[in-house]
């Protein structure tokens, strides 16, 4: 019963590595070469289910394989080096597995890593429901009063970015409507780059005057403050866009514009410790904001000549009729804003 | 081998295993026999496919075959045919008609990748691929707007046409949004669809606004 025996463990041992073969053969046109050849398995089957002698038979026969092989490997050294450490494991075949488990193991972990690490940083961020973000759109036009203690800013992205989408989006009517032509660059390129450098950058640009005001704000916590702030913006854009009226504009400026800055204004002096320091951040940051809402309204806003003549007659003062190219503005312009600007503040 | 003979296999532990090893390689799936079949046959049955997903868009069902077997071909015919109706709209003669064509193209194709990566953001089961196929699919009822409004454009270009073109854009921007959303909101909380349905919408309205605003030179 000896060898029988022997020849059945044999059996076992021979088919469950040619069975291991079967397996890991759907991998190997991902083989890269490497250095070592492929195994030929059917030359292996003479070998497999044989009894133990043609096993010694078999490993002798790879060993003086591995023998020749560093002889010629003279130039594929550093692979070769590599392998050398797996001769221990039953040889070529130990290293083919070896080396294809690692290469499939480190395709997947690098794919899984590029892939969740990317969205799920993300994700706490957008964790929101539809009555918060209507709540949230709201208060961005209510001035808070208490500005002793901090106000509680919520570090959400979701609505801030749907806000700039919505912007971009009336920014774009307002330029269909108003026939700006942009030579280098298109529309929407225009569109999303104002509106995004300024979500982005005036948040990065506020957030480091904050740092060197001693302001307690974090970076998400400013993005998702001045995102909120643009509610106002949409609000004024989109009715003044559609009536052309340039005394409408002002009121809103001032109105809907002014509230949503004082709302920012009062959250970041309830954060801010010190007269100068707060002096200095609101007073950018408010600056800024209606700078940009400004900016918003005469660049990309069609003036309706022909009916204004008519209407207002001609005692027009020069400086209604702006800009069709952004951003020649005249004197008269800045005297009016500069005016503007030192009644808000 | 008088050493080895206590050595034994036990018998609860079954031996099994390939003995023969199957020579060449054998693909694992048996798709590769549509390699032999007539080109004719293979283009045919990817525009069966395209085209049951457009009777699946205009008669917006709730089957999954649409996010099922997803496929971009239908959303790139849409999107050049959209962008190539749209060229030669710019207001002044001396553009050309290059800016116009890419600016189509990118707001498509760019507002579908922040409309999924949103919805997966929200916590979405829907995967990236399937979300841009059905909101690329769902660009149809407004390249058949885009179509109707160059056809009433050619007849003239007053109020009435106007009036025309706005009820038909409407229309069509009312019913992609709708299709788009029976398909991707299922794959949300239910009490988020609310934040996946505005995005869309935006999209779908800044597409229709650059149909409706279209005017030829």
């Amino acid at each position: 019963a000896g060898p029988g025996t022997m020849s059945a463990s044999g059996a076992a041992a021979g088919g469950g590595r040619s069975g291991t073969a079967a397996e890991w053969g759907g991998f190997e046109d991902n083989m890269q070469g490497g250095g070592s050849a492929v195994i030929d398995m059917e030359n292996m089957d003479d070998t497999s289910g044989s009894s133990f002698e043609d096993m010694g038979e078999m490993h002798q026969r790879m060993k003086e394989e591995e023998e020749e092989e560093e002889g010629e490997a003279g130039a594929a050294e550093e692979e070769d080096g590599e392998f050398l450490g797996m001769k221990g494991l039953r040889g070529q075949l130990g290293r083919q597995v070896a080396d294809q488990m690692w290469q499939v193991g480190k395709r997947q972990a690098s794919k899984a890593f590029s892939l969740y690490a990317n969205i799920d940083i993300l994700r706490p961020y957008f964790d929101v429901e539809p009555v918060q973000v209507r709540a949230r759109l709201l208060e961005s036009m209510i001035p808070v009063k208490m500005i002793s203690f901090p106000q509680k800013i919520a570090g959400e992205l979701y609505g801030p970015l749907m806000l700039v989408f919505t912007l971009v989006a009336i920014l774009l009517h307002g330029m269909k409507t108003s026939d700006t032509i942009i030579r280098e660059g298109t529309l929407m390129g225009t569109a999303i780059g104002t509106c995004f450098g300024y979500w982005l950058g005036v948040s990065s640009f506020i957030y480091f005057l904050a740092y060197l005001c001693n302001a307690q704000i974090t970076m998400v916590q400013m993005l998702s403050l001045l995102g909120y702030g643009l509610f106002g913006h949409c609000i004024t854009l989109f009715v003044t866009y559609n009536i052309h009226f340039h005394s409408l504009f002002y009121i809103f400026w001032l109105g809907v514009g002014g509230l949503s800055t004082l709302r920012m204004v009062a959250v970041l002096v309830s954060r801010t410790v010190g007269h100068t320091q707060r002096l200095i951040l609101c007073g950018t940051l408010a600056a800024l904001h209606m700078l940009f809402l400004l900016y918003l309204h005469f660049a990309y806003h069609k003036v309706v000549e022909g009916i204004l003549d008519t209407l207002e007659g001609p005692n027009m003062p020069p400086f209604q009729r702006v800009a069709r190219d952004i951003p020649v503005v005249s004197n008269a312009v800045l005297n009016t804003t500069a005016k503007a600007i030192a009644l808000t503040l | 081998f008088a050493g080895l003979a206590d050595v034994s296999i036990s018998e609860d532990i079954p031996v099994e295993g390939e003995i023969t090893v199957p020579v060449g390689s054998h693909s694992p799936d048996e798709d590769f026999s549509t390699l032999d079949e007539p080109v004719r046959d293979t283009i045919m049955r990817d525009l069966k496919a395209v085209g049951k997903k457009f009777v699946h868009v205009m008669y917006p069902k709730k089957s999954s075959a649409l996010l099922r077997d997803w496929d971009l071909w239908g959303p790139l015919v849409l999107c050049v045919s959209l962008a190539l109706m749209l060229q030669g709209g710019s207001a002044d003669s001396k553009d050309d008609g290059g800016p116009q064509f890419a600016e189509v193209f990118v707001i498509i194709w760019f507002g579908a990748v922040v409309i999924t990566l949103n919805s997966k953001l929200l916590g979405g089961t829907i995967s990236f691929f399937q979300s841009l196929c059905v909101l690329g699919y769902c660009v149809l009822p407004l390249t058949v707007a885009m179509l109707v409004c160059r056809l009433v454009l050619l007849a003239g270009s007053g109020t009435v046409s106007f009036i025309i073109r706005l009820i038909v854009v409407v229309a069509m921007f009312g019913w992609s949004t709708l299709a788009s959303t029976a398909f991707l909101a299922d794959s949300q909380p239910p009490n988020r669809k609310a934040l996946v349905v505005y995005p869309i919408f935006l999209f779908y309205f800044v597409i229709s606004w650059m149909i409706l605003t279209f005017t030829p030179q």
